[in-house]
């Protein structure tokens, strides 16, 4: 998931012959996906759930049920504790093995899931409506150099020995935290998985995960692979359920010692006290964003790469990113400029079938999510603002949206503050660099901004000013497992990818031994 | 690596590691069988690689390589020297150019060639082992079992770190932001010994190429065969041209051009003292180049009554003549506390003597030759000088067998740190014992060299390990244990042992130069 990446299929979509010329070099979608793994993994084996309950997953592009899932609640989320807590008792084969044998065993996954890489896209494509292009290219790399960059950390967490004061030698141990439950979004389903399995294995933890209840399928998938890498028993296991539910469970559990959440602001908040209520389990979360991309005149002569990475920043995923540019921030002199080639851009996306090589966006997730969008695009209307380009649901089936441009918005507006989720794009104009500081970090919000310009001193300026926890200069969405990622404010707590991600699956044990005389 | 551990679990029958290894997740496949040389092995590359092509030398010359087990000529090998440097200099030098392939890659791209090169060598160590046992003398099976997976591993570990060098952003004082950048120096000459031919060259080459350096490397001439095999993994992995360039030749000729060179940024050396001084005092003499130095030791292995003497005979036993006791790091000084003494030098000579000596491809051997004729000589000499000074000779002392370099395993009791065997290194398969009273004294006298690259400690009090820990003089102190190497742990030497550190986190610095970059700002905020 690097820039260059996400660029690349943008660039030959905005060019029809580059497009067509590539076309028979693209990978395709396999015929006739055969669902593999639909069930609990607990013990690296596949369970029914307790309560023989199973849920229906659904295609978004087209509405259609694709199959029937494990329903998993407390009971099956109890008994994947109990495996995770099993697996990670002293002198056990995860706990005995060598650092490095974790990171061979984290690089044979995915070595797995470049295997399996075709397989995995259609899987994810057909069950989060993603372009298949995009999932092959973006989620699938992203997932790959995930595990293949923690792989390398594994035996690379070094404790330190402390100069203490006194007679004593002291020195720390990172260790693991222990069982972690890790619940993850529908919007990226694979590769959070990846970023939540990848560190937390890299540091020696167990996992009890569960993948949202509308995109369970890639992630069971993955199910089969940690297994066949040769994974010990009861170091992964995958629940997929509802939120309320088994989500309720892994955060109120007193057995998990840490849980990991991505998804809404709201629901963070749910966790957070259910982790202070229980056991005081650690928490990170990676939560909402509503995201300033700051674009100044003095861009001008790069205007068009302004437009294309606000307009990738935002329509990216149908728009259903915490990582979305959905405030855009133009300053006075190239605002009438901005905003009509924003919408011309935007009036060129081609939205379709997701597995159609030349689809940039396909269906919301779900007709509740649709929904949700469209009245964010009508209460946007009504409060003033000036629909440039689309507004309305595209197509006869599917939770399609059409991407949708507003100029003239102001920061009051509900949709200005509020996460849409969704391919609507919200362009505002600014004066000066002290106001655009100012509205750009009056939000409770503080996950990622962007920030357009040639000019150095903005830009350093900017960059400090801003509270957001990923600062893109002339870029946008240029994440990288290398980066730490997360979020200021209400957007989050604690960091995932890069070496800061190491913190969040370790506890620090001082060990200090009395020694006779000290020597420097 | 874990050199004397991994050697108990395959070498040995009665492994005491055998439990662990079957409680221990491998994600290697157990070794159901016992890998088996390859018996008809060609020799398919003997000339110099640069710009991943084959080249024969400037001066038409080439280097014999032989058998040590047996004096038997291998093959002949192209002789690099000064003009052939030069040219792999000039390769190394285009091939590190802003904006050439190499530069514009991404760290991540690095180490995922770094990785392919381990799979390759993988695919290939049944190949490198026979290659490296019938070159170097070593036994096939440690070869296998010993160099093939430590090189591996470094190859793995240093695939890891290629994108988690990290720079640092600076709360520098006035209105400036600073950050630095960890940049790869440059071209890098690297020289190595024959001792561990291809594990040294991993040890070489893996920190300097995840780094993003590009090197010019010379093995030794005795062993250059597993490095020039390694020319054509490094090629199929997908190396760009010259990255890696590889030029067989002496220490004298292509060794000097190396170390003299005025457009090589670093050179780093493992091997003796004495060529130690001379590349550091050449690398002054031309361009100020990096050095690193991994030299000679003199260890001494301190053994205290309370210890388990069992475990501390057989450690003291492979600590001095794994590897036919051609190792830098062996513990060739062992100091017992004196009421175990008279048990210890018992034990450890029983323990000497059923050392098997033969032919390095055959199960069940313990000990191969000498690395050649003239070590072979050294080592004779210096068991005499023991002789005449007084020691006591417990067991060996002589040449073994018919042909090939092979010398008996020897144990010296009495032995008084004047005597030039306890001062001198002698790489070879010569134990010392000397006796100690006291905590101090033994400390004083492990000090007293001018060596510093390991010592091991063997004791059950804890307030000894750490007194002694912290008071010897080396590079790295094992405790209740000895040999025990790692990828991830720094090597290196104090004193005249060295200078800097290879592998670990450590090792990465010696392949980086640090940039400042500072910019003014209009306004500082924290």
């Amino acid at each position: 998931m690097t820039s260059s990446k996400i660029e690349l299929p943008a660039e030959v979509k905005a060019d029809a012959a580059a497009l067509l010329g590539s076309l028979h070099l693209a990978p395709s979608p396999l015929p006739n996906l055969e669902i593999k793994h639909t069930k609990i993994f607990i013990n690296n084996e596949w369970q029914n759930s307790v309560s023989g309950k199973a849920f229906p997953v659904y295609n978004p592009s087209n509405g259609e049920m694709i199959c029937e899932v494990q329903e998993a609640d407390k009971a099956d989320v109890d008994k994947a504790v109990q495996a995770a807590r099993l697996a990670f008792s002293l002198g056990s084969v995860w706990r005995r093995m060598d650092a490095s044998d974790r990171g061979r065993l984290l690089s044979k996954l995915a070595g797995l899931v470049e295997r399996d890489r075709t397989y995995l896209a259609t899987l994810e494509s057909l069950d989060s409506g993603k372009p298949f292009l995009q999932t092959f290219f973006l989620d699938l790399e992203g997932t790959i150099k995930t595990l293949r960059y923690f792989a390398g950390w594994a035996d690379k967490v070094h404790g330190l020995t402390i100069p203490m004061d006194g007679d004593y030698f002291s020195f720390t141990r990172n260790e693991p935290i222990g069982v972690c439950g890790q619940i993850i979004p529908w919007n990226f389903p694979l590769m959070m998985t990846a970023w939540k399995l990848a560190p937390a294995l890299c540091c020696g933890n167990t996992v009890v995960l569960k993948p949202a209840e509308q995109t369970p399928l890639s992630c069971l998938y993955m199910g089969a692979l940690i297994k066949e890498a040769g994974f010990p028993p009861g170091v992964v296991n995958i629940v997929p359920g509802f939120g309320p539910t088994a989500g309720a469970a892994i955060a109120c559990h007193m057995g998990i010692d840490k849980v990991a959440f991505t998804g809404s602001t709201e629901i963070g908040k749910l966790i957070q006290e259910a982790a202070g209520r229980s056991n005081l389990k650690r928490v990170t979360l990676e939560l909402g964003g509503k995201n300033p991309n700051i674009i100044f005149a003095d861009a001008d002569c790069k205007l068009d790469v302004a437009v294309e990475q606000a307009h990738q920043g935002v329509f990216f995923n149908n728009g259903q990113c915490c990582t979305a540019g959905s405030r855009i921030y133009v300053e006075e002199p190239i605002y009438e400029e901005f905003v009509r080639r924003s919408v011309e851009r935007a009036k060129r996306r081609v939205v379709g079938n997701p597995f159609d090589p030349t689809t940039e966006q396909g269906p919301q997730i779900s007709l509740e999510q649709q929904n949700r969008v469209l009245e964010f695009i009508q209460s946007g209307m009504r409060e003033g603002a000036k629909l440039e380009c689309g507004g309305k649901a595209f197509g006869l089936k599917g939770f399609y949206v059409e991407p949708t441009v507003f100029s003239n918005v102001c920061d009051d507006m509900h949709f200005a503050k509020e996460e849409i989720f969704g391919p609507v794009q919200q362009i505002m104009k600014f004066k000066t660099i002290e106001e655009v500081i100012e509205r750009a970090n009056n939000s409770d919000y503080g996950l990622t901004a962007g920030v357009f310009t040639n000019d150095i001193n903005r830009a350093m300026t900017l960059s400090a000013a801003l509270q957001a926890g990923t600062v893109w200069i002339n870029c946008f969405n240029a994440l990288s497992s290398q980066s730490p990622f997360g979020g200021f404010k209400m957007s989050g707590n604690g960091r995932e990818l890069g070496e800061y991600s190491l913190r969040e699956y370790s506890e620090v044990k001082t060990i200090t031994v009395k020694v006779m005389e000290k020597n420097s | 690596m874990h050199v004397s551990e991994n050697r108990q679990r395959t070498m040995s029958n009665e492994s005491r590691d055998g439990q662990q290894r079957e409680n221990k997740l491998s994600t290697r496949p157990l070794d159901t069988e016992m890998p088996m040389p390859v018996s008809d092995l060609k020799i398919e590359y003997t000339k110099i690689f640069m710009n991943n092509e084959w080249h024969d030398s400037c001066c038409g010359r080439r280097i014999p390589v032989y058998n040590p087990a047996t004096g038997e000529l291998l093959c002949e090998v192209e002789e690099g020297d000064k003009e052939d440097i030069d040219k792999a200099v000039k390769c190394a030098r285009q091939a590190f150019q802003l904006g050439s392939p190499w530069r514009r890659m991404d760290a991540s791209e690095r180490g995922r060639l770094l990785c392919k090169l381990a799979d390759l060598v993988e695919r290939d160590r049944q190949i490198l082992a026979t290659l490296e046992a019938i070159d170097s003398g070593k036994l096939f099976l440690v070869a296998y079992f010993v160099d093939l997976v430590g090189t591996i591993k470094t190859l793995r570990y240093y695939g890891g770190w290629a994108d988690k060098i990290q720079g640092k952003t600076i709360p520098v004082d006035g209105e400036y932001f600073t950050f630095t950048r960890h940049e790869p120096i440059g071209v890098c000459g690297q020289i190595i010994p024959w001792n561990f031919p291809l594990l040294m060259f991993a040890w070489k080459i893996a920190p300097a190429l995840c780094c993003g350096n590009t090197v010019i490397i010379k093995p030794a001439e005795q062993t250059p065969l597993t490095a020039l095999h390694m020319a054509s993994l490094i090629k199929e992995a997908g190396f760009p041209p010259g990255v890696v360039n590889i030029v067989p030749g002496y220490g004298p000729t292509a060794g000097h051009a190396i170390a003299q060179h005025m457009d090589i940024d670093k050179v780093a050396f493992t091997g003796s003292t004495d060529v130690g001084k001379i590349i550091k005092k050449a690398a002054g003499n031309s361009n100020l180049k990096r050095v690193t130095l991994e030299l000679g030791g003199k260890n001494p292995n301190i053994v205290f009554a309370d210890s388990d003497l069992e475990h501390a005979v057989e450690q003291a036993h492979h600590g001095l003549f794994f590897n036919q006791g051609q190792c830098c790091l062996a513990g060739s000084r062992v100091f017992v506390e004196e009421p175990i003494y008279d048990d210890f030098v018992l034990k450890s000579v029983e323990r000497a003597k059923k050392r098997v000596l033969g032919n390095p491809l055959v199960p069940g051997v313990d000990q191969g030759p000498q690395i050649d004729k003239k070590h072979f000589d050294k080592i004779l000499e210096l068991i005499e000088s023991g002789r005449r000074e007084g020691a006591k000779l417990e067991c060996g002392g002589g040449a073994w067998g018919q042909k090939g370099f092979f010398i008996q395993p020897t144990v010296f009791s009495d032995v008084t740190d004047d005597m030039r065997i306890a001062k001198e290194e002698i790489f070879g398969p010569v134990q010392q014992i000397m006796k100690f009273s006291s905590i101090e004294e033994v400390i004083r006298r492990a000090n007293n060299t001018h060596y510093g690259l390991a010592a091991g400690v063997f004791t059950n009090d804890i307030n000894k390990a750490l007194t002694i820990s912290a008071a010897l003089q080396a590079g790295t102190v094992w405790v209740n244990c000895y040999n025990a190497m790692s990828s991830q742990c720094p090597f290196g030497g104090f004193k005249m042992s060295g200078n800097g550190r290879e592998m670990g986190e450590y090792g990465l610095q010696e392949y980086t130069e640090i940039k400042t970059v500072t910019i003014k700002i209009p306004q500082k905020n924290s």
